[in-house]
C-alpha cells in the first residue's frame, strides 16, 4: 500500500516535469467550452459594472460581447471575471482569461515583458487631478507638498512621480488598494487630491457624498491608451479580438449601425460595406469566423459609437472634438481598411 | 558492554533502513520543488514572461510618503530600497504593535480577575467584542470611521506648541543637534547614569540577600542619572535644538509625522491582539493553584507582593507559549496596511513594485522569505525568555 502510494506520487511529478501540453490554440479552446472568459474591473461605470442582476454592461465589456457574437453569432456567450488591477496580469498570462478588457493601459514594459499583446484601443485616456473645491486650487503646478490619493498597480502612480519630479515639486502618495478605498480616503479627508485618469475621476466624482465639493482640474498629465489585451504566442486570437474591434470602428465610420445594418446587408451596393458584412469577399474564413462575424457584432453590440454614447457619454465625457473621435472628424481612433 | 554479535541482515537493520528511508524522502522533496521551479520558468520563458532579479537595481519610479530611518529619493533610488522600506514599516507597525498589545493585554487580563464586578465585567465585554470581529473589519472601521471623520483637517488641527494631530497624522518637534559638544556631554551623562542604575541596582539586590537590609538602589541611580543630564546641561548648553511643524499650503511640514494610516494600523492591531492576550493571561493566572495563593497569603505578603513575587513567575510558564503566536499572528495581521494605504511590505512590495514590473514570483517569494525570517526572529527570541522562565526541573 505504501510504495504504491509513492509509486503515485512520483508518477504525478513525472506528469509536472513534462512540458504542458496546450497544442489547441485559444479559439479551439473557446469553442470546446461554449463561451469566452472576459477579465473586466470589480466595476466601474461606463467601462464595466454589473447591474443588480449580475449583468455587465460598460464600453470595456462591449468589446467581449462584441468578440463572442462575432466568434459565436450570441453576443451572451460570454462569462465575466472581474479583477482588481494587481490580478490582471496573471489572470491573462496563466490561460484563467481569453481576453483581458479591463482599462488598461498599454506600455512598452507591459507589451515586452508580461507576455502580453495589446490590439487597438477602445478608449482613450490621460491622467488628471480631482481636488476638494475648499481648497481653491485651479492648475496641477499648485499642489506642491500635497497629499495625493492614488490606487495601487496602476500607471498613474509613475506618470503622478515623472510631473512632479519634473516640475520640482514634492507630494506625498496615500496608496490604496481598490478604487473604492481610494475615493473613501478622498471623501473622508485622508488626503488634499486624487488622481487617476479623467473617465474614472468622472465617475468617481458622481460616487462622492457630495460631488460639488469637488473639482476636476483642466490639466492632463499623461497617455493613457486603454484596449483589450491578450496571450502572447496566439497569433490568431490576437487578431479576432484586434479586428473585432477594427471592425466596429469602421461600421461607425460607414455610419452601419445595429438599426440599419439588416437593411444595408440587403440593399447595399457599397463594396467596402459589404465586405463589412460578409455579403462580398471571404474576410471571415481568414479570421478563422463565418462570413457573418461582423455582421453579428454589429447587429448585437452596435457600432464603436453606439458603445460610446450608451456607456461613456452618460459619465459626462462628449465624444465631440475628444481624442475618441474618428480621425475624420478631429479624433484619433483610426482603424484600418477591411479588405 | 559488549552484546551478541549482531546476526541481523544489512538492510533488516533499523538504523539503516531509517536513514534509507530519510535520505529517499528529501531527495524526493528537492526534486520535487526543481522540478517545480524548473517547468514555471520554462513554462513562463515559453509565454514570453521575462524573468530575473535585475529589477532590484532599477531606478523604482514611484514616490513613496514614510520612511523614518531609510531614505528615499525619488528618481536615485533602486526597487530593493523599496524592499528594505517595506521590511523597515512592517518591522515598526509590529514592535510597537507588540508592546502596545502587551500592557493592554496584561492590563484586561488581571481586570477580568478582578474582585470588584464592575470592573471585571468591564474586561470580560471588551474581550468578547474585539476577538469576535474580523480583524480587517477592525482595521477599516477604526481608519474610515472613526479617526478620519473625527479628527479635523490640517487647517484646523488640534494642539499648539510644536504638538499638533488631524487627521492626516500626529506632529511631533524634532530634535536637531545644533551643539555638538553638548550633545556628546548629553549622552555619555546618559550612559553613565545607565551603569549607575546598574551597579547600584546589583549592589542593593546583593546587600539585601545578606543582611535583609533594603536600599532601593535603583530609585538612587535614576536621581543620579537625572543629576548628571541636568549638569551636563548646565555646563554645555542645550543639548538639542527643536524644529516644529508648521502649516504648509496642505499640510504640516517639517518635525517629525506620524501618519494617520501608522496610528490607524498600529490602534486595531494592539486592541484586537490585546483580546487574545488577556484571555491567556487570565488562564496563565488561573492555572496556578489555589495553595499557591494561600500560602503566599499565610506569609504576610501584599497582593502586589504576592502576585510578583509568587503567582505571576509561576503563571508565566503558561502564559509565554500562546503569547508567542499572538506576536506572530500581529506580525503577519499588519499585512493588511494596504487596505488604508500604510507603506508595509505587501502594500510597496507586492502591491506597487510588482505592478509596476510584473516580476510576481520573484517579489511574492522574497516577501514570503520576509515574514518567514520576521516570524522566526520573533519566535527565537521569545523561545529564549521561555526557557529562562520555565520551571527547572530537578
Amino acid at each position: 500500500m505504501k510504495t504504491g502510494k509513492l509509486i503515485v506520487a512520483a508518477v504525478a511529478l513525472l506528469g509536472l516535469s513534462a512540458t504542458t501540453a496546450s497544442a489547441a490554440t485559444t479559439l479551439e479552446a473557446v469553442k470546446a467550452k461554449g463561451h469566452i472568459q472576459c477579465g473586466v474591473t470589480t466595476g466601474l461605470a461606463g467601462f464595466s459594472a454589473p447591474d443588480d442582476k449580475g449583468v455587465y454592461s460598460g464600453i470595456d465589456a462591449d468589446v467581449c460581447y462584441a468578440v463572442a457574437a462575432a466568434v459565436f453569432g450570441d453576443k451572451n456567450k460570454v462569462k465575466f471575471t472581474p479583477l482588481t488591477a494587481k490580478e490582471r496580469f496573471t489572470a491573462l498570462a496563466s490561460g484563467e482569461i481569453d481576453i483581458l478588457s479591463r482599462n488598461t493601459t498599454h506600455t512598452l514594459t507591459r507589451d515586452a515583458s508580461l507576455g502580453l499583446n495589446f490590439t487597438y484601443y477602445n478608449y482613450i485616456d490621460g491622467q488628471g487631478f480631482m481636488v476638494k473645491k475648499s481648497l481653491g486650487v485651479k492648475g496641477v503646478k499648485e499642489l506642491d507638498g500635497a497629499k495625493i490619493c492614488i490606487q495601487a498597480g496602476t500607471t498613474t502612480e509613475l506618470n503622478l512621480a515623472d510631473y512632479f519630479r519634473t516640475n520640482g515639486m514634492k507630494f506625498q502618495p496615500v496608496v490604496y488598494d481598490t478604487s473604492i478605498q481610494t475615493r473613501e480616503g478622498f471623501d473622508k479627508g485622508a488626503c488634499d487630491v486624487l488622481t487617476s485618469d479623467k473617465s474614472q475621476l468622472a465617475a468617481l466624482r458622481t460616487e462622492l457624498k457630495d460631488p460639488k465639493s469637488a473639482v476636476i482640474l483642466p490639466e492632463t498629465i499623461s497617455k493613457e491608451p486603454l484596449g483589450p489585451v491578450v496571450r502572447q504566442g496566439d497569433d490568431q486570437w490576437f487578431n479576432i479580438v484586434k479586428w473585432v474591434l477594427f471592425a466596429v470602428i469602421n461600421a461607425d465610420e460607414m455610419n452601419v449601425s445595429s438599426k440599419n445594418v439588416d437593411d444595408l446587408k440587403a440593399k447595399t451596393t457599397n463594396p467596402n460595406i459589404k465586405r463589412l458584412l460578409g455579403t462580398e469577399g471571404d474576410m471571415g474564413k481568414k479570421l478563422g469566423l463565418s462570413a457573418d462575424w461582423a455582421y453579428n457584432a454589429i447587429k448585437q453590440v452596435g457600432n464603436y459609437d453606439e458603445m460610446y454614447q450608451r456607456n461613456v457619454a452618460p459619465l459626462g465625457l462628449s465624444r465631440d472634438g475628444s481624442v475618441n473621435a474618428l480621425w475624420s472628424k478631429g479624433g484619433v481612433l483610426y482603424a484600418p481598411p477591411i479588405r | 558492554m559488549a552484546g551478541p554479535k549482531n546476526t541481523v541482515a544489512w538492510h533488516r537493520n533499523p538504523l539503516i533502513r531509517g536513514i534509507f528511508a530519510q535520505l529517499v524522502l528529501v531527495l524526493l522533496v528537492v526534486w520535487g520543488i526543481s522540478t517545480i521551479y524548473a517547468n514555471t520558468v520554462a513554462n513562463m520563458e515559453a509565454r514570453g514572461i521575462q524573468i530575473g532579479f535585475g529589477f532590484l537595481n532599477e531606478v523604482a519610479p514611484f514616490g513613496i510618503a514614510f520612511s523614518p530611518f531609510i531614505d528615499f529619493n525619488l528618481g536615485e533610488s533602486t526597487y530593493l530600497t523599496v524592499f528594505f522600506i517595506g521590511i523597515q514599516n512592517t518591522i515598526i507597525v509590529s514592535v510597537f504593535g507588540i508592546i502596545a498589545a502587551t500592557i493592554l493585554g496584561v492590563t484586561v487580563g488581571i481586570m477580568r480577575l478582578s474582585a470588584n464586578w464592575f470592573v471585571s465585567k468591564i474586561a470580560t465585554i471588551y474581550i468578547e467584542v474585539f476577538r469576535n470581529i474580523p480583524v480587517l473589519l477592525q482595521i477599516m472601521f477604526w481608519n474610515f470611521a472613526v479617526f478620519l471623520p473625527l479628527l479635523p483637517g490640517p487647517r484646523e488641527s488640534l494642539g499648539g506648541g510644536g504638538f499638533f494631530l488631524n487627521n492626516r497624522g500626529t506632529y511631533l518637534p524634532k530634535p536637531v543637534v545644533e551643539n555638538a559638544t553638548a550633545n556628546t556631554a548629553f549622552w555619555l551623562a546618559i550612559a553613565l547614569g545607565i551603569i549607575a542604575i546598574y551597579v547600584l541596582h546589583k549592589f542593593s539586590a546583593r546587600r539585601q540577600e545578606q543582611t535583609g537590609q533594603i536600599l532601593r538602589g535603583k530609585l538612587i541611580g535614576f536621581g543620579l542619572l537625572a543629576a548628571l543630564v541636568a549638569l551636563a546641561t548646565i555646563i554645555f548648553g542645550a543639548p538639542f535644538a527643536f524644529e516644529a511643524p508648521v502649516l504648509g499650503r496642505f499640510n504640516m511640514t517639517g518635525g517629525i509625522e506620524i501618519p494617520l494610516p501608522l496610528f490607524a494600523l498600529w490602534f486595531a492591531l494592539t486592541t484586537y491582539t490585546a483580546a487574545f492576550i488577556a484571555e491567556q493571561v487570565r488562564g496563565g493566572i488561573e492555572a496556578v493553584t489555589k495553595g499557591q495563593w494561600e500560602a503566599a497569603g499565610a506569609l504576610g505578603l501584599s497582593r502586589s507582593h504576592l502576585l510578583k513575587l509568587v503567582i505571576i513567575p509561576q503563571a508565566m510558564r503558561v502564559i509565554v507559549p500562546p503569547t508567542i503566536s499572538q506576536y506572530l499572528n500581529l506580525t503577519k495581521n499588519s499585512s493588511l496596511a494596504t487596505a488604508i494605504a500604510y507603506e508595509d511590505i505587501v502594500a510597496l512590495w507586492t502591491g506597487t513594485s510588482l505592478n509596476q514590473t510584473g516580476q510576481a514570483l520573484i517579489i511574492v517569494a522574497m516577501t514570503v522569505v520576509v515574514y518567514e525570517l520576521l516570524s522566526l526572529m520573533t519566535s527565537i527570541a521569545l523561545n529564549i525568555y521561555n526557557k529562562r522562565v520555565q520551571l527547572v526541573e530537578r
